[in-house]
């Protein structure tokens, strides 16, 4: 099939897709490697959430800062990396019929990543790094934690070009007709983007690395370092916007059979996403020397807010896509599609939460305080990290973490174990993770600072005192060793069935939803039919996007609101 | 299908709902884009940005004259200074320690420089929650006029190193 010898290649016996193995081992060498790094992430995060929930108070100063630079570096970089990087894989090659572009540069790729991974591990637990994720000059870390981030940068690079070139020979080879796949439309945009992101990955951490080898004499400028920095922190997040939009296109077609209401629409948005979020690495420079007022707001408009709207307009048509689907399995009422939904498959549960999740949370609390004004009320504060643990963790990893129970089955060939846990999961993660996002929300808007171990500043020379923030750090900490007790499950669910769970050659993957449901869900998906016949209107998601817009109204304005109460300040 | 590839002829028009809510979300976005420009001239909170390049010492030197100049006592070995109401104003952020206790008139605007004299800082001031961004190298002038009189704590919110979390300051307002 395609281009693909027949020793060289699998027909899946679930989807009926080709499967190149050499793509195949490149996605389960990225996906194993990118569990290894949620695992570290999540133990990390138990330890900084039992110590910023002030009764417990865990770790020392010292510790908690090692901690956080550990955390953020193996959540934020590595875990979703390396699973980036498997979708990159997978879309090039099944979703196009085509096989891997070049082992030899997959493996550079998977090389260079592990080895930046391992040594930026090391430096930091050796406590030669503790320099939190965005390492700001001139605080210096040892050497080997910049040559380890330009390291694993420069593999996911050749990650991108393998992508980039599998889309050549697939296209030179004609191995499907028409345009591409959505899925793999929303994957090329996330490739475009970490292009962007890596090169100025690049262009900031060569000079600091030569600072910390004693070859340049000084630090790169501080708030120069601040603006490429950030070009790599923030972009590198909306690699993650993209690939999850991308995720949940996936798993809606998987798991319920759902289909785009209209193409040109979806990818339209994915090219506003492409032109204009970068942009939006401006929201980190809101309050800082030397970038001016409409410098700040221009860029962190995005230019006239085109990639919110790119992001509204997914956040109506994924959701109408299920509603669709569900009406034409004759799921009536206004939502009905949603009470009679299969919330037991973690697939489909996984994907909506993180639907919900990042909209509601992450969406709303993004443009507000990436706001130029309201900014001063929320930089550095625990707001900022209550906005990002709901679109990276509550949005991107747990639709990535609904991909694996597909993966695992389908390209691992291992069925999972304890599938009543499994069908938890989702929910433990979604709930502990909204918990710990709105406490830190709650103390932030008391002016509790993101970073910081305590709020009594013991040792001080002027007395200072947070206490009023107490129950909300309480709420951090209990919802964040929820969350991190959901991403631990997760983790030992795929372990457990990647090295021990059942295998599954040669038959189908044992389905999550009732037979039914199944039966029904695959026959949408092998049958013609227009998600745009009368009848099949997306009217509950009418009404879901109304009251979306109405909170999004009333969190923004009772911001601006509270910023009037602030002294006068320019 | 979203895994498959779409029909031959795929471009079309947005159609029902789908059109009238891009267009909501447009008109959304620009509410979002009119409210910064409309705050920056007729509220009275914004981030300029005013800031000057710093030789190395030369704002450690500026604080120095600042003390001895205003100097009006101490507490816990952190000098108090009281400048003339309206005057420019200096605060250094180093060493796990904002310089000086600034000693103010309220309702008097102030232009207030603040720089770093190691890592990055934070400057938050609370409980009104006010943060803006302290560089090394950089003179960040930030223009404000205390509202309320009482003592108001600053803390440092961006990671600074070891001594990060005790690094505190203070400003005193008074009638």
């Amino acid at each position: 099939m395609g281009n693909m010898k027949p020793e060289k290649m699998r027909v899946c016996a679930t989807t009926g897709l080709p499967v190149c193995l050499n793509a195949e081992l490149f996605i389960k060498l990225n996906a194993v490697f990118g569990v290894v790094s949620l695992l570290i992430g999540a133990v990390a995060a138990i330890l900084l959430a039992l110590t910023r929930w002030e009764t417990v108070a865990l770790l020392d100063p010292v510790d908690y800062y090692m901690v956080i630079s550990l955390h953020g570096l193996n959540m934020l970089i590595f875990w979703i990396l390396f699973m980036e990087m498997a979708i990159l894989y997978f879309a090039s090659t099944t979703l196009l019929n085509s096989r891997n572009f070049n082992n030899l540069l997959s493996w550079g790729q998977f090389a260079l990543m592990l080895v930046g991974m391992v040594m930026v591990n090391y430096s930091v637990l050796a406590g030669r790094a503790s320099v939190t994720m965005t390492s700001y000059v001139p605080l210096r870390a040892e050497q080997e934690f910049y040559l380890g981030m330009i390291l694993f940068a420069v593999g996911a690079l050749l990650g991108t070009v393998n992508f980039f070139g599998g889309l050549y020979i697939a296209k030179r080879d004609k191995t499907y007709k028409g345009a591409i796949p959505l899925v793999v439309f929303g994957a090329l945009a996330a490739a475009i983007i970490a292009v962007f992101t890596i090169v100025h990955g690049a262009i900031v951490l060569i000079p600091t690395w030569l600072w910390s080898l004693g070859v340049l004499e000084s630090p790169p400028d501080a708030v120069w370092y601040r603006l490429i920095w950030w070009a790599l922190g923030h972009c590198s997040q909306q690699i993650n916007v993209c690939a999850m939009v991308a995720v949940w296109y996936f798993l809606a077609t998987l798991t319920t059979g759902a289909k785009p209401l209209n193409q040109t629409v979806c990818r339209f948005a994915f090219l506003l996403y492409i032109l204009f979020i970068n942009l939006a690495s401006a929201h980190h420079l809101l309050v800082d020397p030397a970038v001016s007022a409409g410098w700040k707001m221009w860029n962190t408009s995005y230019a006239l807010y085109l990639a919110v709207m790119a992001s509204m307009i997914h956040g109506f048509t994924v959701p109408a896509s299920v509603e669709v689907a569900g009406r034409k399995k004759g799921m009536g009422g206004l939502f009905g599609w949603l009470t009679k939904a299969p919330w037991k498959d973690p697939g489909f549960s996984a994907f909506f939460l993180s639907l919900v999740i990042f909209g509601f949370g992450g969406g709303i609390t993004g443009v507000t305080l990436g706001t130029h004004q309201i900014n001063i009320i929320a930089h550095n504060t625990l707001r900022i990290p209550g906005h990002f643990h709901v679109t990276v963790a509550g949005g991107t990893t747990l639709a990535f973490m609904g991909l694996a129970y597909y993966v695992v089955p389908l390209i691992f060939r291992r069925e999972y174990s304890f599938k009543a846990f499994a069908r938890l999961q989702p929910y433990i993660f979604g709930f502990g993770i909204s918990l710990m996002a709105i406490g830190m929300t709650l103390a932030g808007s008391l002016g509790v600072p993101r970073r910081h171990p305590d709020i009594d500043f013991t040792g001080a020379k002027i007395v200072a005192d947070l206490g009023d923030a107490a129950p909300f750090l309480a709420m951090l900490g209990i919802g964040g060793v929820i969350a991190a007790t959901g991403a631990l499950i997760f983790v030992l669910l795929t372990v457990h069935a990647v090295f021990l769970g059942k295998s599954n050659k040669g038959r189908a993957m044992e389905s999550w939803q009732t037979p039914e449901q199944s039966k029904l869900t695959a026959n949408l998906i092998s049958t013609k039919w227009s998600p745009n016949e009368p009848g099949l209107k997306p009217k509950g998601t009418v009404v879901l996007t109304f009251i979306f817009l109405a909170s999004f109204a009333v969190y923004y304005f009772s911001n601006w609101k509270a910023l009037i109460d602030v002294w006068p300040v320019k | 299908m979203s895994i498959f590839n779409p029909p031959a002829r795929w471009i079309e028009a947005p159609h029902g709902f789908e059109r009238v809510w891009m267009g909501i979300a447009l008109a959304w976005c620009m509410v979002l884009s009119v409210a910064m420009p409309y705050w920056h001239f007729t509220g009275k909170q914004t981030s300029s940005g005013e800031a000057y390049t710093l030789e190395p010492g030369q704002f450690e030197a500026r604080i120095a004259r600042f003390i001895e100049a205003n100097k009006v006592g101490e507490r816990n070995y952190v000098p108090i200074v009281q400048p003339p109401p309206g005057s420019d104003i200096y605060l250094i952020g180093r060493n796990w320690q904002w310089t000086p206790i600034l000693k103010l008139k309220k309702g008097v605007e102030y232009r207030l420089h603040t720089s770093s004299g190691d890592y990055q800082h934070g400057f938050s001031l609370l409980p009104m929650n006010m943060n803006f961004q302290v560089v090394p190298g950089y003179d960040h002038v930030i223009t404000f006029t205390p509202a309320e009189t009482g003592e108001f704590n600053i803390i440092c919110n961006e990671f600074c190193g070891a001594g990060h979390h005790q690094m505190t300051g203070l400003i005193i307002v008074e009638e």
